[in-house]
């Protein structure tokens, strides 16, 4: 008997959905949709201290919530050394005023997604069997 | 303007003379089995004679953070007095079936992993009590994870120094080079902290990395 194939939903969230969103609730926010079992492609990048803190709140999930194992993230940004200074100027001019949006992160649930591999400008996602 | 072009210079000469930290808090850092505590029983038994905890091929066999004081270094002319702050491996996922991999029965494999999360919180919450970082590597594995974007980032917006360490250059996939094109900015040094390779390195830089080290 062959074994049914398991679908992944992929959800986008664009930057100005958490634009105004407090840590937690930003944190919060990604959480209920990876424990919802599915694989989040955010518009942007949060802040170090932020992924430091989903990594904490992913943390005291496991174990209290059954199946929970963890998520896989990984974050894809363009290559700031090839923009000449004029570029690099206007980028940074726009990420202060609408935030860093240039980049995508990809967050999903470690019991399905295997791994991220990210080399360093391309991303492999490899979903569990 | 003149005057004000001295007084910066003199103020920056003093906080370079007498700003600096004689005891330094040395934190650890890095994804699950790299080799921290390898490291940092290396430098341990080189200094005090003692090791600072148990290793093991098994991931996060450190799951509290483990200290050494008073951990009083030599290099060259120059002395300093370490705190040393080995933390467990962070990660961004803990599965108890994989700690059953290595024959590991099942209760006791879901206690190992409940106690691995807690310290991957403990670890993150001692980055503000460091004041310098080594951040050691796997150099066979591919450096551009994000536990160790993310632990950088962390390390950079609280402006603590960091030093890149390369770990297991003695296995033949170690790729050394790949380490330092995915950190350009900082300074990384390959090591084998199993067989104690290219430890004078490490210790130069060591004593680099505390020379930026500020009274906080």
């Amino acid at each position: 008997m062959s074994k049914k194939i398991q679908g992944l939903t992929i959800q986008f969230m664009p930057y100005s959905e958490i634009e105004a969103l407090k840590s937690g609730d930003r944190i919060k926010k990604i959480l209920d949709i990876i424990l919802d079992n599915k694989l989040v492609v955010i518009q942007g990048k949060l802040k170090s201290e932020e992924e430091a803190r989903l990594i904490e709140d992913t943390m005291a999930l496991v174990g209290r919530i059954k199946g929970f194992k963890g998520v896989e993230l990984a974050v894809i940004s363009p290559d700031v050394k090839k923009r000449d200074v004029l570029s690099n100027l206007r980028h940074n001019l726009a990420n202060a005023l609408v935030g860093n949006t240039e980049a995508l992160t990809v967050i999903g649930p470690a019991s399905i997604i295997k791994e991220m591999k990210k080399d360093p400008r391309k991303l492999e996602i490899i979903q569990k069997r | 303007m003149v005057i004000r072009i001295i007084k910066n210079f003199f103020k920056r000469m003093f906080s370079e003379i007498f700003g600096k930290k004689k005891n330094v808090s040395l934190g650890f850092y890095g994804p699950p089995n790299a080799g921290k505590t390898s490291l940092a029983n290396k430098i341990c038994k080189d200094w005090t004679g003692e090791e600072i905890g148990k290793v093991s091929r098994i991931p996060h066999e450190t799951r509290e953070v483990q200290f050494k004081e008073q951990v009083d270094i030599k290099y060259k002319d120059k002395n300093l007095i370490f705190k040393l702050i080995d933390t467990p491996g962070i990660a961004t996922k803990i599965d108890y079936e994989d700690f059953m991999k290595f024959k590991i029965k099942k209760k006791e494999a879901q206690k190992r992993a409940k106690e691995a999360t807690h310290g991957i919180i403990e670890s993150i919450e001692w980055l503000d009590d460091v004041d310098a970082v080594v951040i050691v590597i796997d150099a066979t594995e591919n450096p551009y994870s994000q536990v160790n974007i993310t632990i950088i980032g962390n390390l950079v917006a609280r402006k603590i120094p960091v030093l890149i360490v390369a770990n297991k250059t003695d296995l033949k996939t170690a790729d050394l080079k790949k380490v330092e094109a995915a950190f350009p900015e900082y300074e990384v040094v390959g090591i084998s902290a199993k067989y104690g390779t290219n430890m004078e390195e490490f210790y130069e830089s060591l004593f680099r990395l505390a020379g930026k080290v500020k009274r906080r």
